[in-house]
């Protein structure tokens, strides 16, 4: 069970949280400019990296709040976790944005 | 009482003053307080105490361990009879009733034995082949083969005991309480961290509890002695927690770890009433220490596993803590010194060592000197090629072996047990579950402890230091050295001075010749699966030839022991047979738990009622004394219907849906999830999540919406009503009330931060009655004094604040049922005075509660949808007919543009439309199938199926809802619907005809009144 350092209320346990996948996927600006194949890249793919990886939680269980963190997949190691809208404070790999319209 | 017959006079740490009875197949026997059910078994005599798996041949107790492959029994009775427990983990109580496992009728005359004459028939992998042909028979193979799968048997009856589960943060986790795990403790709890110890067994001190008085010494005193003054030590911290009877099973992320302890297992029926069976310990650790010791290895040799064979080590248990012979004629086989000491000590309490049978060739340390020096024969460069007995081992047939191959003549030598070594396997499971990675050493053939990507440390026999002196020394740097991580600096404590005999190394041989062709013998690896080296040899020419493929071919490690005793020789012997490097092989996972671990200790006490939150209205009471029946909805409770006496629920469904539309009805609606919606862009935030249009909602009026995925699917479904410019009070389905409002946060929150808006749940703070049905209007009219309740000043679809039943209330004018109806919202702690003051004053008007069925009935005769019933993830707003809310104005929406896709354009798609059965009185199955042409066997094409389905009182006849391909272009055709049977009457075809998906009032006539 990850102990996961929310920015707001310090570590808490795993499952205080709710997982929300991939980060930085940003909404398409204008979604009818898209072509379906484009839409559905936004809608439903998502990387899948061995290492570093940059995903959303929320603290459901108790402040509320979405932030971003930065994980390793493979030893679990939380590397950071910041604020949404921010950047990642770690060496961010060549991770593709999806969907830049 | 005369003790047992192969108790020594005195020594070990039993309590003679207390001696216990139990029972083994039924037979009374003898023991102390003290005993384990092995150490008691083995007192009166008694080796022979179990079949193993595959051929049921007759297996001994092996181990005094966790580690224990053979003595599984069947312990206790009723609920709390327990399969698969290992004899030398069971503490002895007054009382006991234990059966052997897997076999029939008896232990001795086992019917299961004759699979072991049959053996050619049961190679690893027999399953796939040897039981395929003729297929026609796959199925009493299989009958067969699942009989005799399994050893104990689950209990038939609930479990009575409670568990407990509790949550602990410490600075310091030591897992292991022998000499290395003390001195961390010691080291650790000095320097003022929190501590917590644990170990498996009933008191601390490891392998020290076997060793004898008068023997090595820590401090110039018994080993013993010097594991009481610590633990007095320890126990007078404050800081220090101590867990005996506690396994530490599971290493998890980030130091999380898993504890079980057994609290009042060893107490049988004498357990405390107020305490827990089991305790599971939930542990956040800062820095762990891993003092898991060692667990010794097995020689692989032909006929290894008949009773009376077991590791030396556990031999010397027996001997010294529990003081019991293991035998009358003890033959040791060992390829190094340690085992000496099982020789020695056997010797010096006066009971035969017919040799030891040493696979090294010139064994010169100073073990072997002594044994030499007691008159015990050493039979140097030997070893045993085979044994003979059946129920017990009688002789061991040794020769001089050189190599792989017998180099000299086989004697007999007469023996009823053997003590075996072939080294010691550092116990490195928590170490690799939590992601450890492991490295070999050539000259012991161990795996030891490498890196560590958590905060751990290992020290002692489970990283390799199996001298008394590097345990402590290890032990004690690794507990400083955790404190002063964790926070806590601090000298590190004096080592005790040890004395010690020295060990010569060990030879790693991992398999012992045999004077036998292969075929005709066998050298158990796995003896709790009955894997011997033929079958690893087998599955390296089938080309199973990684680990984790031979582990699951040949079953290697797959029993209840988890290959404590044969998974380092499997892979080692699979090595050979590759070629390969023993480390290129590799082990297989290491997973969690270290040894199993009751179902009911991670249940804890969220069981029943307690598993789940029961969420009940301010009005449940009401419901309950008045015989409603109940449906979960989510976590709520909500009444279904309400009969009457003699009423079933069709009674009781038409009775209410009847007075609906005549009189009155009411409905408690307060589980319907409320959010409230505020700020400058709550209209945009609702223009944003709804298909339909809201900026041009007037205040104090309500609007359906609709709500979709990004996905284009329809998600949630609601009114919402605009109390003021900037406020507005969102309703979704009770089901889905949390997921909206996370919905709806998550994309303020993560997409549109800059939105100035804010919501709120309000679903339990308000209560909702609902009142319909024509006269509701007159009802309401003499609760309330300060509402305009006529069709001009209070239209449909529209909202009023004022007072009800004296108490003040928000009033919306909306309807699911179709009829006249009136949606009162008071403060929650109000909601049971509002519903009696409605059922008072309705009473003459015949005022009917009705339940969430006659609810489903009327809103499907109205063709209103109940999103996850009529709709289930795939259904977009113009498969139910409902473009007319899909707004064409708007730029965008979430959810707009997945509905131009491909896909959701497409001809083909399911789409709502009403059935007629031709029966009129038949009620189709929800769910049932839909096909156009029905045949009498499969194939047929599945187009659709029906999502909703009632008896309608209003039409006097069957009605349903259904998601069918192309639905409305079906209009008027036949298809039919599957329907099951039930017990002995078959399932049937029922011809329908696709209709409109309204059934009564379509143009709403009654609720815009």
């Amino acid at each position: 069970m990850l102990h996961i350092p929310c920015p707001w209320c310090g570590a808490r346990d795993q499952h205080e949280f709710s997982y929300g996948g991939e980060a930085h996927i940003a909404r398409p600006e204008d979604p009818a400019a898209l072509s379906d194949a484009a839409w559905a890249d936004y809608l439903f793919m998502r990387s899948n990296t061995k290492g570093l990886f940059l995903e959303r939680w929320r603290h459901s269980h108790g402040c509320g709040r979405w932030f971003n963190a930065a994980r390793d997949t493979v030893s679990h190691a939380i590397l950071a976790v910041y604020k949404m809208g921010e950047k990642s404070p770690t060496e961010a790999s060549g991770e593709t944005k999806r969907s830049e319209s | 009482m005369s003790p047992q017959p192969h108790r020594l006079p005195k020594g070990g740490r039993i309590d003679r003053s207390t001696p216990q009875r139990f029972s083994f197949d039924g037979r009374s026997f003898g023991g102390y307080a003290g005993d384990s059910l092995a150490s008691a078994l083995l007192a009166n005599g008694i080796h022979f105490v179990g079949r193993s798996f595959k051929y049921h041949r007759p297996r001994g107790i092996f181990s005094a361990g966790a580690e224990e492959p053979n003595a599984l029994f069947q312990i206790g009775a009723g609920g709390r009879s327990e399969p698969n427990l290992k004899a030398p983990q069971v503490e002895l109580y007054d009382g006991l009733i234990s059966e052997s496992q897997n076999r029939s009728p008896s232990l001795r005359l086992d019917r299961g034995a004759i699979n072991d004459l049959l053996s050619p028939l049961f190679p690893a992998g027999f399953y796939y082949k040897t039981f395929m042909w003729p297929a026609a028979l796959w199925m009493h193979y299989e009958r067969a083969i699942r009989a005799m799968a399994g050893m104990g048997r689950s209990a038939r009856e609930a479990d009575p005991d409670r568990y407990d589960q509790t949550n602990a943060h410490c600075d310091v986790l030591i897992a292991g309480g022998g000499p290395a795990g003390l001195m961390a403790a010691l080291a650790a709890g000095r320097a003022g961290a929190r501590v917590i110890l644990a170990d498996e067994q009933n008191e601390f001190g490891g392998r020290l509890l076997s060793e004898p008085g008068d023997g090595e010494t820590i401090g110039e005193r018994p080993p013993a002695d010097w594991v009481a003054e610590v633990r007095a030590e320890l126990a007078a911290m404050p800081e220090v927690r101590l867990l005996p009877r506690a396994t530490v099973f599971g290493y998890y992320d980030h130091n999380f770890l898993g504890l079980i302890e057994r609290v009042t297992d060893h107490l049988g029926d004498a357990a405390p009433y107020h305490l827990p069976r089991q305790r599971m310990w939930r542990v956040r650790a800062k820095q762990v220490v891993l003092a898991t010791g060692a667990i010794e290895r097995p020689l692989v040799f032909a006929e290894n596993d008949r009773p009376g064979i077991m590791l030396a080590g556990a031999a010397r248990a027996y001997l010294n803590r529990y003081a019991v012979q293991p035998g009358t004629k003890v033959l040791i086989f060992a390829n190094n010194d340690d085992a000496y000491r099982t020789a020695l000590d056997l010797n010096a309490a006066g009971i035969a060592v017919p040799a030891v049978v040493d696979l090294r060739a010139d064994p010169q340390g100073a073990l072997p000197a002594r044994a030499r020096a007691a008159g015990i024969e050493i039979l140097a460069g030997h070893g045993v090629v085979g044994t003979k007995g059946r129920l017990r081992v009688t002789a061991a047939r040794v020769a001089r072996v050189s190599g792989d191959t017998v180099a000299g003549p086989v004697r007999s030598i007469s023996c009823d047990a053997i003590a075996m070594s072939g080294g010691w396997n550092p116990a490195v499971h928590l170490f690799s579950q939590g992601q450890g990675k492991l490295r070999f050493e050539e000259a012991r053939g161990v795996f030891l402890p490498d890196e560590t990507i958590q905060a751990n440390r290992s020290a002692g026999a489970c990283n390799g230091a199996f001298s008394l002196a590097a345990c402590l020394a290890e032990g004690a740097e690794a507990g400083a050295r955790a404190a002063a991580d964790a926070g806590f600096e601090s000298p590190m404590p004096a080592l005790p001075e040890t004395k010690e005999v020295e060990e010569a190394p060990m030879a790693v041989v991992w398999q012992v010749p045999s004077d036998r062709p292969t075929g005709k013998t066998r050298a158990f690896v796995d003896f709790q699966n009955d894997v011997t080296t033929k079958d690893v040899k087998l599955a390296a020419r089938e080309g199973y030839r990684s680990v984790e493929h031979f582990k699951r071919y040949t079953t290697t490690g797959m029993g209840t022991d988890q290959g404590k005793t044969s998974n380092i020789n499997g892979l080692a012997i699979l090595a050979g047979a590759l070629g390969k490097a023993i480390p290129a092989v590799g082990t297989t996972t290491f997973r969690p738990p270290y040894t199993p671990v009751a179902f009911g200790a991670f249940a804890g006490r969220e069981l029943h009622e307690f598993y789940a939150p029961i969420r009940r209205t301010p009005i449940h009471a009401w419901h309950e004394s008045h015989g409603a029946v109940f449906e979960n909805v989510g976590q709520w409770k909500r009444a279904w219907y309400y009969p009457r006496a003699g009423e079933d629920m069709h009674a009781a469904v038409r009775r209410e849906a009847v007075a609906a539309r005549s009189g009155i009805s009411i409905l408690d609606a307060s589980t319907l999830g409320k959010i409230d919606i505020q700020g400058a862009d709550a209209a945009e935030l609702l223009n944003r999540v709804y298909t339909n249009a809201w900026s041009k909602l007037e205040i104090d009026r309500c609007r359906y919406g609709l709500m979709l995925g990004e996905d284009g699917m329809v998600m949630d479904d609601g009114v919402t009503a605009r109390l003021a410019e900037d406020h507005f009070l969102m309703s979704t389905t009770t089901g889905n009330a949390a997921r909206v409002l996370a919905w709806l946060e998550e994309w303020v929150q993560t997409e549109w931060p800059d939105m100035k808006v804010h919501m709120a749940s309000a679903t339990e703070q308000w209560a909702t009655v609902s009142i319909s049905g024509p006269r509701s209007r007159d009802l309401l009219a003499e609760l309330t004094g300060d509402i305009d309740l006529s069709p001009e000043a209070f239209p449909f679809m529209s909202f009023r604040e004022g007072t009800v039943a004296e108490v003040s209330a928000r009033v919306f004018r909306i309807s699911f049922t179709g009829e006249l109806s009136f949606e009162i919202n008071v403060a929650a702690r109000h909601g049971l005075a509002l519903w009696t003051a409605c059922m008072t004053a309705g009473e003459k008007y015949g005022i009917t509660p009705f339940g969430t069925e006659t609810m489903h009935l009327l809103r499907a005769e109205k063709g209103f949808i109940i999103v996850g019933q009529d709709t289930d993830g795939t259904v977009t707003p113009a498969d139910l007919g409902m473009d007319w809310i899909v707004s064409k104005k708007k730029p965008d929406f979430l959810g707009k543009r997945s509905l131009s896709r491909a896909d959701a354009l497409r001809t083909g798609r399911k789409r709502l439309v009403g059935l007629f059965t031709k029966d009129p009185k038949t009620v189709l199955d929800e769910g049932a199938q839909i096909v156009a042409e029905a045949r009498d066997r499969p194939p047929m094409k599945m187009i659709g199926h029906v999502t909703s389905s009632y008896f309608s009182p209003t039409l006097d006849r069957s009605i349903a809802l259904a998601l069918i391909e192309d639905g409305p272009e079906r209009m008027g055709q036949t298809l039919h619907a599957s329907m099951a049977g039930h017990a002995s009457t078959p399932g049937t075809t029922v011809s329908v005809r696709v209709t409109e998906p309204v059934f009564f009032d379509p143009d709403g006539e009654r609720m815009r009144g």
